[in-house]
């Protein structure tokens, strides 16, 4: 569990990035921080391991007040996955997942083993160990960066808009190919985004932000489509502009979801599957057959 | 031509010579350049005086740089030492703004990603920012290396042998040929110990290796991703 108690920081500049902010990020969940920029949400990210030192409030892990520990031996036990991958470009992918293990002094052959197993677990080839980042397309050093960060199989994973830099399939895939990893190791996980749609598909909880780290709503990702804190809010998700009001109408072919602006938002279907809607009670006369098809 | 055959001995002499007067500066300066260019990179206001006082070092002219050393080192006026000395001033005076540039080079994502990772304050140095300032190091680091050949011909003129020494030789024997060989031979020295520095580069910094293979291989990544 992770706790930010009354967390402030004024940076030298004058600005304050941060004021008054208290949260507490669960274990083995997904704490997702959304904001625009300026909001802070990367300060308060790199908090947690004392990239950035709050000028006043504490931040506990565990009940343990993370001002008491050594920065760099804190950092070493919490995975740190940033934009554009971050990976250093003189070391080979195999070399640059075993960073941190190395750092911690494991035997360079264990490592190295170690690291060849992580790159099955975030799906890429091992034919890839011996190649510089340069060297891989943006999603597979994106998946290098997250192999990274388990490297050291920390309960605590910070994820700094990860996958802002990559096109939106492959982003799509990389968001699919976290849920699953998630589900199966339970980290506590961090991530920062400015996208509100990947907020609520990766968040178990959802905190926006407004300028300066103040929290403008928290809760699951229901809570808050369902009930806006306020304008803010309700504008940062789209429900003022009619983008989340979604009402069935029938069409020639069927019944669709159709927004309050009368854009197609898609299909009701039982169950919440794909490919179900074929079997499904619904099929309008003369529905595509393909209609239902995942994509 | 008959001078250089009948001479072959004297040429090579002077060419081992040239090399023991020239390679010891060029490590020197780098060796020297590397603490003030990182202090240059490091505080606005050092690098302000650091890269200034470096740079005017270039300025000081050779000739008279060579009488006065002895008089600051207390070596002897013929020492071949004050020319090593000179060399390495004029060494530092070019690579100390490299090595500042080089370090300002690397990537502040990837710092801030090394702070991240656990890197402690000089292992970012040694480990992360030197080795990714290397390719400006090295391109450094060639400008002084052919710099230093040619300017260690000038050690001729207070009896440093080098080179050198075959123009003065040639100049006033009025032998053209070896006047043609000196400059011919420190040319060559010069390429080669380019070519060294670019070999040195290859096996230290090989993810910077450019072309074919690299290309080949990005593109190779990026269709394998698509396709799968």
């Amino acid at each position: 569990m992770i706790e930010f108690r009354s967390v402030s920081k004024q940076f030298p500049d004058g600005t304050l990035a941060v004021e008054d902010f208290s949260l507490t990020l669960p274990s083995h969940q997904t704490t997702v921080l959304v904001g625009s920029s300026g909001s802070g949400k990367t300060t308060l990210l790199r908090m947690i391991n004392r990239m950035v030192d709050p000028s006043s409030g504490a931040i506990e892990i565990d009940g343990v007040g993370i001002h008491t520990l050594e920065p760099v031996q804190l950092r070493r036990r919490i995975g740190y996955v940033m934009q554009n991958s971050g990976l250093l470009p003189h070391r080979t992918v195999i070399d640059n997942v075993a960073t941190v293990p190395l750092l911690r002094g494991t035997p360079k052959k264990n490592a190295r083993q170690d690291a060849l197993a992580l790159l099955d677990t975030v799906g890429l080839d091992r034919s890839l160990a011996d190649r510089y980042p340069s060297q891989l397309s943006g999603g597979q050093q994106q998946r290098v960066g997250v192999a990274r960060g388990l490297a050291v199989n920390p309960n605590i994973l910070l994820m700094d808009e990860p996958f802002g830099a990559v096109d939106p399939i492959v982003r799509a895939e990389l968001q699919q190919e976290l849920i699953r990893l998630q589900s199966e190791l339970g980290k506590t996980v961090v991530f920062v985004t400015h996208d509100i749609e990947e907020a609520f598909l990766l968040g178990d909880q959802v905190v926006i932000l407004r300028e300066g780290g103040r929290i403008a709503q928290i809760g699951s990702p229901a809570e808050i489509l369902a009930n806006p804190a306020d304008d803010f809010v309700a504008s940062f998700v789209g429900a003022d502009r009619g983008k989340r009001a979604l009402h069935l109408e029938r069409r020639g072919d069927g019944d669709v979801l159709v927004d309050s602006e009368g854009r197609l938002a898609g299909v009701l279907v039982p169950g919440g599957r794909p490919h179900e809607t074929k079997a499904g009670p619904f099929p309008g006369p003369g529905a595509p057959a393909q209609g239902g098809e995942p994509q | 031509m008959t001078w250089i055959w009948s001479n072959l001995d004297l040429i090579w002499d002077r060419t081992l010579d040239h090399l023991v007067l020239s390679v010891p500066p060029i490590v020197f300066s780098f060796l020297i350049a590397l603490p003030l260019g990182w202090l240059a990179n490091r505080y606005r206001l050092s690098r302000g005086v650091i890269l200034t006082v470096s740079g005017l070092l270039y300025a000081i002219p050779s000739l008279p740089l060579f009488f006065v050393l002895p008089a600051i080192v207390g070596t002897s006026l013929r020492s071949p030492l004050n020319l090593v000395i000179a060399l390495t001033l004029y060494g530092v005076a070019l690579m100390v703004r490299v090595v500042a540039d080089g370090l300002a080079s690397v990537d502040a994502d990837v710092r801030q990603s090394a702070v991240a990772l656990g890197y402690s304050g000089w292992s970012i140095f040694w480990q992360v920012e030197l080795p990714l300032s290397g390719p400006v190091l090295l391109a450094g680091l060639r400008v002084v290396a052919v710099s230093t050949v040619s300017l260690a011909t000038v050690g001729a003129v207070i009896g440093a042998q080098s080179l050198g020494s075959l123009f003065t030789d040639g100049f006033q024997r009025g032998i053209e040929a070896e006047i043609i060989a000196g400059i011919v031979a420190t040319v060559l020295v010069a390429l080669l110990l380019d070519g060294a520095l670019v070999v040195l580069g290859r096996v230290a910094l090989p993810w910077t290796r450019p072309a074919g293979s690299n290309g080949a291989a990005a593109r190779e990544a990026r269709i394998v991703e698509v396709t799968t």
